[in-house]
């Protein structure tokens, strides 16, 4: 072809090569791959944008959990501690379904950008196609810990009391991030998984129950032996129990170890299912 | 089905010098047991309008996706601009765009912000990306609703930006898949103008349709995939001609046709048809008929041999 479709634009060297040739066309003028971490600061950019546009879920992510801390300090609290200091308990809790609530909808996102043949066109072009996850990934964190430290916020003007040290905070902080990261690539996995969006958002609602069945809202020894069992084997009791140490100087007992063990563990297995289906599922829409 | 005579007439068109612009050689390609692409051959020049035509299912979508990367056939070799995309999948996604069925931009941003995030991924800078963004919404008339998101835009603006996105970089050929299912007439001659525009620029487009509208407007040669295969190919012209000849009909007042008699189409010889006629016929209704690309599309997809139109019925 000799003459091309677009005017070129002089400002740019690379738009303003002339194409003499068929074959050499085009080299200059073609697509080239973005360099570096162009790709994934793009998409982050765009999933925070999302983020921030998405007023009604970003509300949610912040009032559900403040909602949920208050009736549990002043509905449930002083059944389950008549000393009125279960806020003190709790808010490790919170911040956990917190973070669940605020990944879930991680899922939303990329079964949209799935079922809509947005992933399909990345796919289509000479860039890495998986950034739009790490994009969304990394928005998701972002907003989390946004919305934590809300949680935080609210939790000390209810009276939260906590006792960590800078280190110890410093240590609550990364455990919290470990965790949202992991259970959001989790999140996002599910969303490559899912049919549609509305069935991602289905599978998601399950995961939230974790804390419930866990050392988050009452201590698991009041529990039946059987779920006994389940609540001191499932991820989220120590994470708890860790946060718990570090924040109100409660005992320890290895919990920081398993905590971070299981955030690791959930991580590795999220990314690695996340990058089959990834794979698996082009051009399936 | 005698498809081998009928692919023959790939030579018809010359080819221009260089390497054709998409070539598929042998590609077969199945989900589980079903094949989909029985052995395609298929050869599109460079600046051509190449359009595929096939009823839903016949594997329009799936040769699509293998042209475009997103699946491997199971057999068969697919190039485009000389480059092999099964062997040098990111070189050869340098050389195409492709607007798929459904809208693929990102509802939450803006008409300028999804012009924007296409040209960053493309390679463009911001400061490229934006004087981009420009020029494109000027060509595609997307300034009223630039600013806009996307998911308040009426079908026909998301395609327009579809395409848009589509041409942030320019590229060898343009990859259409059913680019105007589902939009009403006023936006579809607006696409099919900007085809023609891109076309005559040098870019080489293919597209898939269900509209056979759509194909004799735009394309220089149709290729018919029935069952796997091209079943037909060739100009819209030639591809009619093999199905029948122009003929004049004769109906009368009620429309019931009283002869169909062949024509050449020029003056003398529909005068002779006329002066041939039955004196009976004299007040009865003459058309012209030429055979139309539905005539082509069905006799070529039937399962049947083709059947030229029959001479006088009546």
């Amino acid at each position: 072809m000799t003459m091309h479709p677009y005017s070129p634009d002089p400002r740019t060297s690379r738009l303003s090569t002339p194409t003499p040739t068929p074959s050499a066309v085009t080299d200059a003028l073609r697509r080239s791959r973005p360099r570096g971490l162009d790709v994934e600061a793009v998409f982050i950019g765009r999933s925070l944008r999302h983020a921030v546009r998405d007023v009604e879920s970003l509300l949610m992510s912040i009032a559900l959990p403040v909602i949920l801390m208050l009736m549990f300090t002043f509905v449930f609290g002083g059944a389950i501690d008549p000393g009125g200091d279960y806020v003190n308990y709790v808010v490790p809790g919170i911040i956990l379904t917190c973070a669940g609530f605020g990944a879930s909808s991680t899922a939303l996102s990329v079964a949209n950008d799935m079922t809509s043949g947005f992933i399909d066109r990345l796919r289509t072009m000479p860039v890495r196609a998986s950034a739009v996850i790490t994009g969304h990934v990394a928005a998701s964190l972002a907003k989390n810990l946004f919305a934590t430290a809300i949680v935080i916020v609210v939790a000390v003007l209810i009276g939260f009391r906590p006792t960590a040290t800078w280190g110890e905070w410093f240590a609550v902080i990364a455990l919290i991030a470990l965790y949202i990261l992991a259970i959001t690539y989790l999140f996002a996995a599910i969303g490559l998984a899912a049919k549609s969006a509305e069935s991602a958002n289905g599978y998601g609602f399950i995961l939230l129950f974790l804390p419930y069945v866990s050392s988050a809202f009452v201590p698991v020894d009041t529990m039946p032996d059987w779920l006994i069992w389940f609540a001191d084997n499932q991820p989220v009791t120590p994470i708890i129990d860790a946060l718990r140490s570090l924040l109100v100087g409660t005992e320890m007992n290895g919990s920081g170890i398993a905590a971070v063990a299981w955030c690791t563990v959930i991580l590795a297995v999220a990314v690695g299912w996340a990058a089959r289906l990834f794979t698996s599922r082009a051009g399936r829409r | 089905m005698d498809s081998t005579m009928r692919t023959e007439t790939n030579c018809e068109t010359p080819t221009p010098p260089g390497p054709p612009a998409i070539e598929f050689t042998g590609v077969s390609a199945g989900f589980g047991r079903k094949p989909v692409l029985r052995g395609l051959d298929l050869m599109v020049g460079k600046g051509e309008v190449f359009a595929l035509l096939g009823a839903n299912g016949a594997g329009k979508t799936t040769t699509i996706n293998i042209l475009t990367t997103l699946l491997r056939p199971d057999s068969g070799r697919v190039r485009v601009s000389g480059v092999d995309v099964l062997e040098h999948p990111d070189e050869a996604r340098r050389c195409f765009a492709v607007t798929g069925q459904s809208a693929a931009v990102d509802h939450c941003l803006s008409t300028a912000e999804n012009l924007m995030l296409l040209a960053r991924l493309s390679g463009l800078s911001r400061r490229e990306a934006k004087a981009r963004t420009v020029q494109l919404a000027e060509r595609l008339s997307l300034g009223s609703f630039i600013d806009a998101r996307v998911g308040t835009l009426s079908g026909g603006m998301r395609r327009r930006l579809d395409l848009a996105l589509s041409l942030v970089v320019p590229v060898d050929v343009l990859i259409l898949d059913e680019p105007t299912t589902g939009l009403d007439t006023r936006s579809r001659r607006e696409l099919w103008a900007e085809v023609s525009q891109l076309s005559s620029e040098g870019t080489t487009v293919f597209l898939t349709t269900q509209y056979l509208e759509e194909a004799d407007a735009l394309a220089d040669r149709i290729g018919l995939l029935h069952d796997g295969r091209l079943a037909g190919l060739g100009t819209p012209h030639e591809l009619k001609a093999r199905v029948g000849e122009d003929t004049v009909a004769v109906r009368d007042r009620d429309g019931n046709a009283l002869a169909e008699v062949p024509t050449d189409g020029t003056v003398r010889g529909i005068s002779a048809v006329l002066g041939s006629l039955d004196p009976d016929y004299a007040e009865a209704a003459v058309t012209l008929h030429r055979p139309s690309l539905d005539d082509v599309f069905l006799s070529f997809t039937s399962n049947d041999e083709v059947r030229p139109r029959q001479k006088p019925v009546g």
